[in-house]
């Protein structure tokens, strides 16, 4: 397989290319312009449609369309431009069409910075936008991996008719790092009933995300509540990094948990016994990851998020249910955690007996 | 195996290119690397640099502070990342821009008059390939020859400057091992 060293945005917008990916409507945003600006010469190449939208929720209005079309459809934008977007996830959720969001986080309310974050994540997995709908959202740790979940994404959105979002941050999507990328797919869902594409010769369709019937909505409501509830069954996904022997377990996802992992190597040579659990799924939340550890035996779990305040910590300290303490720390502003910050924390909380 | 470095200096100056090109000739030698640039909203003139990771284990962070390399192809360079370098570390200063000497001792101070070189060579433009050369000569992270093979693929439309940046780089390899060599550095 061939090693390519490619930017992780346009490693992101590639996949989707090869999962099929043939809409694209975005608007230009720091730190995922790479995204939009590589597809507007590659969808055209695969017969594809390319539109920069006149705003960011314009571009996730025609995603609507698409999808509710049969076509496989995609947005990216970064914290802000998500914003925008939210009325729009929240119809895609409404009205069950399948489609995939990019966040490519950076940090900050308002305008904030251009600098990477994982402020994004109350958005990504508790409200993605309005009426209480939940979705797949996928935190890549490198750029191998951001190609692997994207060109997933499209299968989880289609067997869900749900918008699933892709939680990278900028520090993903603008660095540069080997990648294979997958070959283009081939078999794609048949044509479905719920596809507005032409009713010559049939009944017309209508998609929509209002329902005046209280019962189908109630109904619908308890569907997708059963759905969530799958995922926390089927779909979980996360990584275990030396927690069988740890006394202090580093909990982290994406940039922070790659950085982390550095940290943990340095520490293990010091004979530190400490371990990590990368959220892969950040929802669903892999609450299950925390339930197999010896609570004997860990003595402490440091969140360890680019944002200030965290807001993973909250799901792991659900997770860990009072079974041992739970702290975090944080970067913020744009600044990327390093591992000898992280290295100085853990050292921190040994010393104060947090672990052996 | 690990080598991490900060090339740093105005935008303009190719500090990115190069920082791209260690990063294809890594990933062509079968090496992990990891690119991650930084730069301010201006192009020409602003400052811009990046963090490259060449190594043989997984890369965990991309955002080094503690660096085995700094190349400062400018005065602010120099003054920001001196001391972001470990001790044992190399410092490449281009000493065509850069007047000010090293202050610390306990690092490895290269000086390469990288505009000066590039310029006798044909242009002063390829002076980030002397820098690149120089990398190369004190790091011995990668071989010489698929980098200027790399560089010959991704510069492939810049036809007329393939030879020129080729000498280029074998010039800065070339001044940057007689440095090594000289020991010079130790005395910053």
């Amino acid at each position: 397989m061939e090693k390519k060293f490619m930017k992780g945005n346009e490693a992101i917008a590639e996949a989707a290319v090869r999962a099929g990916c043939r809409f694209f409507a975005g608007y230009p945003i720091t730190p995922q312009s790479e995204i939009p600006e590589y597809l507007t010469k590659r969808l055209p190449e695969v017969g594809g449609v390319f539109i920069q939208g006149e705003s960011e929720i314009a571009s996730v209005n025609m995603v609507i369309g698409a999808a509710a079309a049969g076509v496989r459809a995609m947005t990216s934008s970064s914290s802000p431009g998500i914003s925008l977007k939210t009325e729009g996830i929240s119809t895609l959720a409404g009205a069950q069409l399948p489609a995939v969001i990019v966040d490519v986080a950076r940090t900050g309310a308002g305008t904030g910075q251009i600098y990477p974050g994982q402020n994004q994540y109350n958005v990504a997995t508790k409200a993605p936008g309005h009426g209480g709908f939940k979705v797949i959202a996928l935190a890549p740790a490198t750029v191998q991996e951001a190609v692997d979940l994207t060109y997933e994404a499209f299968d989880y959105a289609d067997r869900d008719r749900n918008p699933v979002i892709l939680l990278a941050d900028g520090v993903i999507g603008g660095m540069m790092e080997a990648v294979v990328l997958p070959e283009p797919k081939t078999a794609f869902p048949e044509k479905r009933d719920w596809q507005i594409d032409g009713c010559q010769g049939r009944e017309r369709r209508v998609n929509r995300s209002l329902d005046n019937d209280t019962v189908k909505l109630e109904q619908f409501q308890r569907d997708c509540a059963a759905m969530y509830e799958r995922w926390q069954q089927e779909d979980v996904r996360y990584e275990e990094y030396l927690t069988e022997d740890a006394d202090l377990v580093i909990a982290a996802y994406g940039t922070s948990a790659r950085v982390a992992k550095t940290a943990i190597r340095e520490l293990r040579k010091e004979g530190f016994r400490v371990g990590l659990i990368r959220p892969i799924t950040v929802s669903p939340f892999p609450y299950i990851a925390f339930d197999k550890l010896d609570y004997s035996q860990v003595k402490h779990i440091l969140a360890v998020e680019m944002c200030i305040p965290a807001l993973m910590v909250e799901d792991v300290k659900c997770a860990v249910a009072r079974r041992t303490p739970v702290s975090a720390y944080t970067r913020g502003a744009g600044f990327v955690v390093s591992p000898d910050e992280v290295v100085g924390a853990v050292k921190d909380l040994i010393s104060k007996g947090g672990a052996q | 195996m690990e080598n991490s470095l900060i090339i740093a200096g105005f935008g303009g100056q190719g500090v990115i290119l190069i920082g791209q090109l260690l990063g294809y000739s890594a990933t062509a030698a079968g090496k992990n690397a990891t690119f991650f640039p930084s730069y301010g909203a201006e192009q020409r003139g602003g400052t811009a640099n990046c963090t490259v990771v060449i190594a043989d284990e997984a890369i965990g962070s991309p955002v080094v502070t503690r660096l085995d390399t700094v190349i400062a192809m400018n005065e602010p360079s120099l003054a920001k990342f001196e001391s972001w370098v470990k001790p044992g570390g190399t410092i490449i200063v281009n000493s065509s821009l850069v007047h000010k000497k090293v202050a610390r001792s306990d690092v490895r101070a290269l000086y390469i008059p990288a505009n000066e070189l590039a310029e006798q060579l044909g242009s002063e433009k390829s002076a980030n390939m002397v820098i690149l050369g120089s990398y190369l000569g004190a790091s011995q992270a990668l071989a010489v020859e698929p980098v200027i093979e790399t560089m010959r693929v991704k510069m492939a439309s810049k036809a007329k400057f393939l030879p020129l940046n080729e000498a280029a780089i074998r010039a800065g390899k070339e001044l940057a091992e007689s440095q090594c060599a000289a020991g010079k550095g130790a005395q910053g």
